[in-house]
């Protein structure tokens, strides 16, 4: 057995064995569950250090054929791309665990849901074969309905449901895709190495079908306007542990799926069609997203709507199909979730003390609670984009790599920054700044538990911030390998001059 | 092969065994005073039969009784289904109120002669034992549903399904005067070779099918001839509604393939399937694929009597797997067969779980249901949200695997539209399941609602259908494998 297979089936065997424990010892099962996430940690630790940063293939590769008669394997193996999130997947896990020792309420149920979910994350990031992938990807649907609508805010059966609609119609239309993908190759294959459009000689409008579907069923869960709605709702109503793995791990899955599958397996039609449509839906993302959070009262929802809007830059970096710009898009998902993680974690903080998250309902929490205001101001200010720490990186890497194919897009996603700026400062300014809200000057500091969870986080967040090559040499390899054939189709449509090709008659205006 | 009559014997032991069961039970009523043990030997009998059928896999095949019946893999498998499917049916009657309170000996008869017309089905190859076996089971099934004789819906359900299904079997047989006058013969093989040997009239042939499927379509609940289903399944006692659902509804589909695939299609020697020129039903049955899927789902989301709103799911699911009906290829028969079997294991689950808090509450709207998971129902409930998770079809639980193969099956012949229809429906369905499982967990009890207590024998059910349900969706070969050497008819 190997280590990719042990990191995700050890948080399932947590699960039964949480099942097991007793009602009556909460603690005993917050320990135990907590327990079953840190092995994956130390073998994430482990795979850090053993991953060979020069090869651009898979590596940890395990597989066993699973059902024969339909050639589904067992096969997983990690890359530059898919090691950063499975990385990221085992560094939230006890993070989220010891924010959920909050939870009273069926804690025995919510720490098996908890365990079950991390064991579906990983098995996305890891999963090599187009079905295995499918089964993990559902599978994560159904904790994520419990946890929310269980354990979450008043309105959480409206946000459950909601959430578990939307993901499982875009799932479905990835299902018919998966299918025509299977049929088209010969012999037929899930082997997400092997699948590739253009073996199974389908139409131009075919594969334009094939590459929607699958992207409807992604961009739901980055989520792409305007298949966004689902996350502020799901947001507010989860509980703070829940927000943090769906902004930290959930929303990577939707950039992740259009990487591993779209890019992969559709790369022509990636290169023609998608470019200018994935940038344009990129920008609009960061502005649309960036004034959405202007306009909040409520802090979680205003984390949640920076959410979208920081995934924008990633959809815009993938866009770009050059190697600063993928670099940074899939920098950018490893420097959000670990930055959305820490404001998620925080707002908790408050919302534990205050009982509510209304921004114009605290005022001077800076003199309050000064150490938890410390963290606060590094959170909002790397998601904010200051240089020195880890997302100014990212974002500018983004930036610099797709000026060269979309420079309007560019300066519209760059400008965007000066509404992130605002919404952020305005914020802070409203409830950390000013004079201290009488009915809060008894608030307790931050204490140990909520420090041991922002810490780790934030150690991370400094060091990419000066260091990005921690994460980014993981990374390069694949993803240069990845964007070859886009980048080079995408140069023949850019070195198309009618006038040297007086013989091809030039099909539309499409040169620039 | 042909068998004569004294050969043949040999391959109807399971039917010898149900119809001598039958005759026991009856004369059992007579003197036996605890009328549970007649239940448990119903039980019995039932077991016996399905090991019967599952003896005869991989024996000679071939046509007995001078061609009346058929026996072949296709046959078995689905006997087997059915003998599972009725013992599981005559175990929930074992702890099921509503039925202790009828006159019991009676019913556990009924319930095996309706098994008996099962089997019959899944073996006719002539049109005249299509027809006679197919309204055994519907007699048997009348009387099963109004079996509560002093409750007005259980009543009002017999009656709805005898007009029902009078007007439907009659029409049926006139279709099949009609292909008996366009082709001469009422056996399935003399019908395929002389539909072969020369097209008959494209509009009197269409006609024909349309009547002959109206007698299917009934028995499936396939639109337009499902309106009998919501009101037979809520007034009839549960574990009949669950038998009507399950394996009333499989013996409709299994009668329904061997008459359209080696009845009325050609067979290629390389295994593959074609349409004979002038007798058109795939596109008939692809609408109402369609259609019957759409319907059903759209009903069932308002339904808060849980009865019901399985019945409307259940009419849904008849859609699902017709999908693979109208491919026309083996993979789409492997698929339908393969949904079957777990369609049996997580339906008949749904009801258990229904009786169990029928049995506790009286009740069996939704309401019933709040808070389960918070008042001592924890086990149903878990195994509840399971079973109508896999109705929905979500992995890693069985349901899934049965809809990803109708949808491979599907896709593989590019019927793209009918699986985006598939899928569409897919996610409708979640919301009205997922009302259900909203109701007892994400709810909390009133207060006032009865407690719901777990017996030894419910528990061990629920357990093995909601253990199967799930060990069927990670590891499946085995019922696919089987499902593959099935699909085989005897063609002569």
């Amino acid at each position: 057995m190997g280590i990719l297979t042990l990191m995700t089936f050890i948080p399932l065997l947590g699960a039964l064995v949480v099942l097991c424990l007793p009602d009556s010892k909460p603690n005993l099962i917050r320990y135990a569950a907590t327990a079953f996430t840190l092995p994956s940690l130390l073998m994430g630790f482990w795979l850090f250090q053993n991953f060979d940063r020069t090869q651009a293939g898979f590596q940890f590769v395990e597989r066993t054929p699973w059902i024969s008669s339909y050639n589904i394997e067992y096969f997983v193996g990690v890359d530059g791309i898919s090691i950063t999130m499975v990385l990221l997947t085992a560094l939230l896990g006890p993070i989220c665990m010891i924010a959920s020792y909050g939870i009273e309420k069926a804690v025995k149920g919510y720490f098996a849901l908890f365990l079950l979910l991390d064991a579906a994350m990983f098995g996305v990031f890891i999963s090599l074969d187009f079905f295995l992938f499918y089964i993990f990807w559902e599978l994560m649907l159904l904790p994520m309905y419990f946890l929310i609508g269980i354990w979450g805010g008043p309105r959480r059966e409206y946000a459950a449901i909601k959430f578990f609609l939307y993901t499982l119609f875009g799932s479905v239309l990835m299902l018919i895709a998966m299918l025509a993908l299977y049929f088209g190759q010969s012999p037929h294959t899930f082997d997400m190495t092997k699948l590739a459009a253009s073996a199974a000689q389908f139409s131009e409008e075919m594969k334009l079908t094939i590459w929607i579907a699958l992207f409807i069923g992604f961009a739901i869960k980055i989520p792409a306007f305007p298949f966004h709605t689902w996350l502020p709702d799901a947001h507010v109503e989860a509980p703070t542990a829940i927000s943090v793995i769906l902004a930290g791990v959930l929303l990577k899955m939707g950039t992740y799926g259009i990487l591993r599958v779209n890019f992969t397996f559709l790369p022509d039609t990636t290169a023609q069609v998608a470019g200018i449509f994935l940038g344009a839906l990129g920008a609009w993302n960061i502005i649309y997203g960036a004034l959405c959070a202007l306009a909040q009262t409520d802090m979680k929802k205003l984390v949640a709507y920076s959410s979208v809007s920081h995934m924008g830059y990633v959809m815009l970096g993938m866009a770009a199909f050059t190697p600063a710009g993928i670099d940074g898009a899939v920098l950018q998902m490893f420097n959000h979730g670990t930055v959305t993680a820490m404001l998620f974690l925080l707002v908790g903080v408050l919302y534990d003390r205050a009982h509510h998250r209304n921004i114009d309902g605290f005022g001077g929490i800076a003199s309050i609670m000064p150490v938890y205001t410390s963290i606060v101001a590094l959170a909002f200010f790397a998601a904010l984009g200051l240089p020195g720490l880890s997302a100014f990186i990212s974002e500018v890497l983004v930036l610099i790599g797709a000026w060269k194919n979309h420079p309007i897009l560019t300066i519209i996603g760059a400008s965007a920054v000066i509404f992130t700026a605002g919404y952020i400062l305005w914020m802070m300014q409203r409830v950390f700044l000013g004079k201290p809200n009488e009915k809060y000057l008894d608030l307790p500091d931050i204490n140990t538990r909520e420090l041991v969870t922002l810490v780790p986080l934030a150690v991370i967040v400094v060091i990419l911030g000066v260091y990005p090559h921690a994460v980014l040499n993981l990374m390069t390899e694949s993803l240069h390998q990845l964007i070859k054939p886009m980048a080079a189709m995408s140069q023949n449509v850019a070195q198309i001059d009618p006038a040297a090709m007086p013989d091809v008659a030039p099909r539309g205006e499409t040169a620039n | 092969m042909s068998l004569g009559n004294l050969d043949s014997l040999a391959y109807i032991v399971p039917e010898i065994l149900l119809a001598l069961g039958v005759i026991l039970l009856f004369l059992g009523d007579l003197v036996v005073r605890n009328k549970q043990r007649l239940g448990e030997a119903a039980l019995l009998i039932i077991l016996l039969a399905a090991l019967a059928a599952a003896q005869l896999r991989g024996t000679t095949e071939g046509f007995l009784f001078n061609r009346m019946l058929v026996t072949d893999p296709f046959a078995v498998f689905f006997k087997m289904l059915f003998g599972f499917s009725a013992a599981v049916a005559v175990y929930m009657s074992l702890g099921s109120r509503e039925v202790q309170r009828t006159s019991q000996g009676e019913y556990y008869a009924m319930l095996t002669s309706a098994t008996l017309a099962t089997f019959f089905m899944a073996c006719a190859n002539h049109l005249l034992m299509a027809y006679l076996s197919l309204e055994f089971l519907s007699l048997t099934s009348y009387v099963l549903s109004g079996f509560m004789r002093h409750d007005r819906r259980s009543g009002e359900a017999a009656l709805k399904y005898l007009i029902y299904g009078g007007v439907a079997s009659g029409t049926m047989i006139y279709g099949m005067s009609w292909i008996y006058g366009l082709t001469g013969s009422m056996d399935l093989g003399h019908i395929n070779a002389a539909l072969q040997a020369g097209a008959p009239d494209k509009l009197a042939m269409f006609i024909a099918l349309l009547l002959t499927f109206a007698g299917f379509g009934y028995k499936i609940s396939a639109v337009p001839f499902h309106m009998w289903a919501p009101d037979v399944y809520t007034g009839a006692p549960i574990p009949v509604t669950a038998f009507l659902s399950v394996a009333s509804k499989a013996a409709g589909f299994a009668l329904l393939m061997r008459v359209f695939y080696p009845g009325l299609s050609k067979f290629n020697a390389d295994g593959s399937w074609q349409m004979i020129p002038g007798v058109d039903w795939p596109q008939l049955v692809l609408v109402l694929s369609m259609v019957t899927m759409t319907l059903g789902n759209l009903s069932a989301l308002t339904q808060r009597n849980l009865k019901r709103l399985l019945a409307y799911s259940s009419i849904a699911h008849a859609g699902y797997m017709l999908m693979g009906f109208v491919v026309l290829t083996n993979e789409g028969l492997r698929a339908m067969m393969f949904y079957m079997v777990v369609y049996y294991l997580m339906n008949m689950g749904a009801f258990l779980v229904v009786m169990m808090v029928s049995n506790d509450t009286g009740r069996e709207d939704i309401d019933a249901f709040r808070g389960l998971a918070w008042r001592g129902g924890t086990v149903p409930a878990v195994a509840m949200a399971i079973f109508l998770f896999s109705l929905t079809g979500l992995p890693p639980l069985a349901g899934f695997v049965g809809k990803f193969y109708l949808f491979a099956a599907v896709v593989k012949q590019h019927f793209y539209f009918l699986a985006l229809v598939g899928v569409a429906n897919s996610v409708v369905s979640l919301y009205y399941y997922m009302r259900i499982v909203r109701t007892m967990f994400l709810d909390m009890p009133n207060g006032d609602e009865a407690p719901v207590t777990l017996s030894m024998q419910e528990g061990a059910m629920l357990g093995l259908l909601a253990g199967l349900t799930i060990i069927l969706g990670v590891y499946w070969q085995p019922i696919i494998n089987m499902a593959d050497q099935s699909v085989r008819f005897h063609l002569g």
